[in-house]
């Protein structure tokens, strides 16, 4: 089983490695770099939301303030087009992780479903901002990024795969996460954060160094993305539909788990840039992501990678296979009962 | 030596005094239990205990020192355990999982490496063992029946080695058999040194296992001593009788 594993995993990583130069077409790469881009947004969304239960709707502050980060970096350090800005990267996640602490701090301090109400206010309130800061956004005029030197053929290139490494490093992390005693502390919060607290789990700190690594790599994206672009605008900086799709892409994969959310990011991604690139339909794709979040939530309310898992197991027992990690046929029995009755638990 | 004191406490809701000048003590190394009808405090005492609520006026002390401003999280550090009267476990994670997160305060360093591996792993295990739920690990625990999960409560509580546990009604819906094993793995503990505070209904299990009794009624301390002096006590016959 562990070598199946490693080498899928394998598989996966040189398929990622060799995607530009099988598919050498810009519009196929442009897809698969807002995939790439969203999938590690989708992560790093879920490395503070899936694992804490505290839903955030106001993740768009971080990839706005990442953007501008980035656009007003260059413009005081006159920087120009090609890889130098992508090494400002790492700053801009910084910068992003500085804006996160105080603002969690304050919406944190809030139950969890004032929390998803604090988060989509505060992201208003940086799009107001934006729009009423001229000074240094440049207001509804915008603000445009240095253009890179590249030719058309090879523009894509280093934005895939500047956006590859932040989406494994995004995973990386949130494996890491999931696995150490952190993350189980951050898991023991969603389920009953008062308890965890009085078992000696600092509630407080972990939640708000979760949200600061979220922001971290939802602020590099917001910048990768609006690099990739050249230009910045508030309503698409700070946009509502970004929250909107990252957490119906996590809760279709299945929120709180470890790769659900890149399983729904990879599967919802290229859709809707296909529908709003190739169809230049803006506006169905969010259409079609209003009924799909319906139809997750009736058909599948534990996402893609729990009802998978959960048929495997009930698969597997019907033809009577042991699993090699379980001891005893009892136990299998007993582990297969429990994960047949769990309800429904995003 | 008293380990653990509860001195003149009082908390009103409203106009409701749930306490009122209530006094507990508990001796290093007893099993202490705290009884009295339903609604005369011993939850609420419990709860300003372990820092769950602010008494209005009183202080608590462990062992010698007066407990400044507690919170669930600084009162369980300093060795204070508790279960709840409804068990509070994590019911999405494994009972394995359940079992290690009590031991986070083990500085930050640890914090970035696995559970799974981690040393407590083997104590985890023998404390599973110890509670009978070693075949379990692996499930949910949210899926266990109400006696097992009282007893996974009160084994991830043991994993961090509090001084003194304070049990919720850890007889209270759970069948004899069960009651019986809890009642031996107390003693055991009790023998390795661990004190207890217990909040029991079940007026044998109380008789049976603990060295004091105290007898809360409306928020007040009404007796306090061996299991024979209280059951004798008139006081304390006329709080559980004429109400």
């Amino acid at each position: 089983m562990k070598i199946i594993r490693t080498f899928g995993l394998l598989a996966v990583l040189a398929l990622l490695l060799a995607f530009p130069l099988l598919f050498g077409d810009p519009a196929v790469t442009t897809i698969a770099i807002f995939t790439l881009l969203f999938a590690g947004a989708t992560v790093a969304w879920n490395i503070f939301s899936g694992y804490t239960g505290y839903i955030s709707l106001g993740s768009a502050v971080f990839y706005g303030v990442g953007g501008y980060a980035l656009a007003l970096l260059c413009k005081a350090w006159n920087i120009q087009g090609g890889y130098m800005p992508f090494l400002l990267l790492p700053l801009v996640g910084l910068i992003a992780s500085a804006f996160a602490i105080p603002l969690g701090w304050i919406a944190l301090r809030s139950s969890r479903h004032v929390f998803v109400v604090i988060t989509i206010a505060m992201f208003y309130i940086f799009q107001l901002l934006a729009f009423n800061l001229p000074g240094i956004t440049n207001g509804s005029d915008g603000m445009f990024l240095p253009s890179p030197p590249w030719d058309a053929a090879f523009f894509n290139t280093p934005f895939y795969y500047v956006s590859l490494i932040v989406l494994l490093l995004c995973f990386f992390v949130s494996w890491w996460v999931r696995n150490s005693k952190y993350g189980l502390g951050l898991l023991a919060i969603r389920d009953d954060e008062e308890r965890a607290l009085s078992l000696g789990v600092k509630t407080g700190a972990y939640k708000l160094v979760a949200f600061a690594i979220s922001a971290f790599f939802i602020g590099m994206i917001g910048a990768l993305v609006n690099y990739f672009i050249g230009s910045l605008y508030p309503a698409f900086a700070f946009s509502p539909a970004f929250d909107i799709t990252v957490a119906l892409m996590a809760f279709l994969g299945g929120v709180g788990t470890l790769v659900g959310p890149l399983v729904g990011a990879l599967l919802l991604a290229p859709l809707q840039q296909y529908l709003t690139v190739q169809l230049q339909i803006v506006g169905l794709d969010l259409i079609l992501f209003g009924s799909l979040l319906l139809a997750v939530i009736l058909l599948l309310p534990e996402g893609i990678v729990p009802s998978l898992r959960k048929t495997w197991t009930r698969w597997k027992a019907s033809r009577g296979v042991r699993s090699p990690v379980a001891g005893s046929r009892e136990k299998e029995e007993k582990a297969l009962l429990a994960k047949g009755g769990r309800e429904g638990n995003g | 030596m008293n380990l653990l004191e509860a001195l003149n406490v009082s908390k009103a809701f409203g106009g409701i005094h749930a306490l009122d000048t209530c006094t507990v003590r508990v001796e290093q190394g007893s099993i202490a239990g705290l009884i009295g009808p339903n609604g005369s405090g011993k939850t609420t005492l419990f709860n300003v205990i372990t820092g769950y609520e602010r008494p209005d006026t009183g202080v608590i002390r462990f062992n010698g020192k007066t407990v400044e401003k507690p919170t669930p999280d600084k009162v369980f550090g300093m060795g204070i355990g508790r279960t709840f009267q409804l068990t509070r476990i994590f019911p999405r994670l494994t009972v394995m999982e359940n079992m290690h997160v009590a031991v986070q305060r083990r500085g930050a360093a640890s914090l970035l490496s696995r559970w799974s591996s981690s040393h407590e792993q083997r104590q985890a295990l023998e404390l599973l063992e110890f509670v009978g739920l070693t075949t379990l690990q692996d499930m949910p625990a949210g899926n266990l029946s109400y006696g097992q999960k009282k007893l996974l409560e009160f084994a991830f509580i043991l994993i961090a080695q509090p001084r003194v546990i304070l049990l919720d009604e850890p007889a209270g819906g759970i069948n004899p058999t069960v009651i019986n094993e809890l009642r031996d793995r107390i003693r055991d503990l009790n023998r390795r040194g661990v004190t207890f505070l217990i909040v029991e209904h079940n007026m044998e299990f109380v008789m049976s296992i603990c060295d004091t009794v105290t007898v809360l009624h409306r928020g007040t301390t009404i007796a306090s001593g061996s299991p024979q002096a209280v059951r004798s006590n008139p006081a304390v016959l006329e709080a559980y009788l004429g109400g």
